[in-house]
């Protein structure tokens, strides 16, 4: 057999290596980018960082913090998640229960998938634009709105692709001893999905706070912490953005600081989710 | 709960309620489809003043942008944009293909699951995030290292000749735009390569054909049209991509020449410029029509490709 060495061996070998090598440079590139976040924002982040909101001359590298930026950005996340989740569960149940392979499900699930796809951008520029024609100013309420549109084809995407993994004999078990579709659907289905359900939740928290653009029309930025609905709120992307763009080197220090902040918050947001829904999933039927 | 002996008003007090709730929750179905219209109808109504005066060809093909004395020529952002989007397709194509084959095809199970959660902290990073690693790292690589490289190896060729001596460009830009929708890519092709039925390949192998003979004669003709479809998808969200871009690319209005010059692509322009936009006249319809262009590619782009990668996952159940 080794006398037959032909061309195609050769080529399994190279498409081998090749593939390898695709697969070490995007797990590497993660490595990287961890690494340099990291690298150079601990130096710079200290306690100050996180518990002062930013004092006169911040902004030329004198004292102060961003928490005005960290709690903007846990209330906008925070309230727009609340929003799209109130949306999102009843009508991925609707979708699961109701309209499961009807044509209008499908036609409200193309709708989802483009607004999931649409740039964060154009969802800033549409929620100023509808702003401006109702008189409502940026603020903590404008963002909030806008991440709830944002946030809610992520949610209800990913909650609908969980709900269809429900076992069909437990859905029918509830039915078959009367319970109504919608009984169903709230006591039973919702409950044995609840991992699932959690993580589509946290999947669009993580969307919502880590996104920029879409709250740089609409939330504003502000130094003082968020108090008010209707008053301008800080957000941690705006933060980084904003400091790095200052021409003084102790100010982008700190931009790489809230930069690590955010993707800690982040990367604990994922990972804790894959641990919760490990956790929760003790307790469903299997 | 139901009891066997629930009253008769019982049961139809529920199943009122059942009709009720269903009629309802039904209109909550109404509202995804129907933001996407409203969307649209709101940009074009706030962009009509300049695309109602002006010939949407003049509009594209126009060079010169003065905002103040009213010239509004998209070609520099359209053409950032195009730049941008390509580059950053050409660098992370290949990688992502070949990545979602091995983990399709030649992975273990315990690389697969190492990959998942890594993928998925990939797309998990915020676009800031991914902007500050491309000013700490990348622009002086290609300032310091790549553009010098490529000057003395590929000078001949004005794709890699520039005069820009930042590393701000759209070399920089499509570096970091790559790393983020690889992922994406990888993530949906991924999917495709799964949905080939176990037995095809086994067919294939059993004749003697190597696993990448099989993966070039069956797999891949097979799944050509989801291929696709994932780099499709991979390209609309690379199109709309704001921070990241606009943190590294330079944001120079010129038709760019080369890789190495700075690029302004249309999301950042509407970043950079919300601030001026209502105290200049047409200056909010231009930035409008920025949008609506955004919108309406990935709409097109989004609708066709959601409905081909459909088909495939429906022809494989």
């Amino acid at each position: 057999m080794k006398k037959h060495w032909h061309w195609r061996h050769l080529e399994e070998t190279l498409a081998r290596g090749l593939m390898l090598l695709s697969f070490a440079v995007v797990a590497v590139s993660l490595a990287l980018i961890l690494g340099t976040v990291m690298a150079r924002g601990l130096p710079s982040l200290d306690w100050a960082m996180l518990t002062q909101s930013p004092k006169g001359g911040y902004y030329l590298g004198k004292e102060g913090g961003i928490l005005n930026a960290i709690l903007g950005s846990l209330y906008l996340a925070g309230g727009g998640t609340l929003l799209a989740f109130l949306f999102s569960l009843p009508l991925s149940l609707y979708l699961q229960t109701y309209v499961r392979r009807s044509s209008w499900g499908h036609f409200v699930r193309l709708g989802l998938d483009v607004l999931w796809g649409i740039p964060s951008i154009v969802y800033g520029a549409f929620g100023f634009m509808v702003m401006l024609a109702i008189g409502l100013r940026a603020s903590l309420l404008g963002g909030v709105l806008v991440l709830a549109l944002l946030e809610m084809p992520i949610m209800t995407r990913a909650m609908d692709e969980v709900l269809q993994m429900m076992p069909e004999e437990l859905e029918q078990a509830s039915l078959a001893l009367g319970a109504t579709r919608f009984e169903t659907a709230l006591r039973v289905v919702s409950r044995q999905m609840l991992p699932g359900i959690l993580t589509a939740v946290l999947l669009a928290f993580g969307r919502g706070i880590g996104d920029a653009a879409s709250v740089l029309f609409t939330a504003g930025y502000t130094d003082r912490l968020p108090t008010s609905l209707l008053r301008p709120a800080a957000s941690l992307p705006l933060a980084v953005f904003f400091q790095l763009g200052t021409p003084y080197p102790e100010v982008q220090q700190r931009a790489y600081a809230a930069a690590l902040i955010l993707t800690v918050l982040v990367l604990i947001i994922s990972l804790g989710s894959r641990w919760l829904a490990g956790r929760l999933g003790q307790f469903v039927v299997k | 709960m139901p009891h066997l002996s629930s009253p008769p008003s019982v049961l139809a007090a529920r199943q009122r309620r059942e009709r009720l709730t269903r009629r309802g929750l039904f209109f909550l179905t109404v509202f995804p489809p129907l933001l996407v219209v409203v969307m649209a109808a709101v940009l074009l109504g706030r962009a009509w003043p300049i695309l109602g005066q002006n010939s949407l060809w003049a509009l594209m093909s126009g060079r010169v942008w003065k905002p103040v004395a009213g010239q509004f020529g998209f070609l520099p952002f359209l053409s950032g944009t195009l730049w941008v989007t390509l580059a950053a397709l050409v660098l992370a194509v290949p990688p992502s293909l070949l990545t979602a084959i091995y983990l399709a095809e030649y992975a273990r199970p315990p690389t697969r699951a190492f990959m998942k959660p890594v993928l998925d902290l990939l797309a998990a990073i915020p676009s800031v995030v991914y902007g500050v690693w491309g000013v700490i790292a990348i622009v002086p690589w290609v300032q310091h290292t790549l553009a010098p490289f490529c000057r003395r190896a590929f000078g001949f060729l004005p794709l890699f000749r520039s005069e820009n001596p930042t590393g701000f460009s759209i070399m920089a830009g499509a570096i970091v735009l790559a790393v983020m929708v690889a992922p994406f890519i990888i993530a949906v092709t991924y999917e495709v390569f799964r949905a080939v039925p176990e037995g095809m390949r086994q067919a294939s192998l059993a004749v003697g054909a190597t696993r990448w003979q099989t993966i070039r004669h069956v797999v891949l003709p097979k799944t050509l049209a989801g291929v696709l479809a994932g780099i499709v998808l991979g390209l609309s969200r690379a199109l709309g991509e704001t921070m990241a871009v606009l943190m590294v690319v330079g944001n120079v209005v010129q038709v760019p020449r080369s890789l190495f010059d700075a690029a302004y692509p249309l999301p950042a322009l509407i970043a950079n410029n919300y601030g001026e936009m209502m105290s200049i006249p047409l200056y909010d319809a231009a930035l409008m029509t920025a949008a609506l262009i955004l919108l309406v590619i990935v709409l097109m782009f989004n609708v066709a490709a959601t409905l081909v990668l459909r088909r495939m996952k429906a022809r494989s159940q």
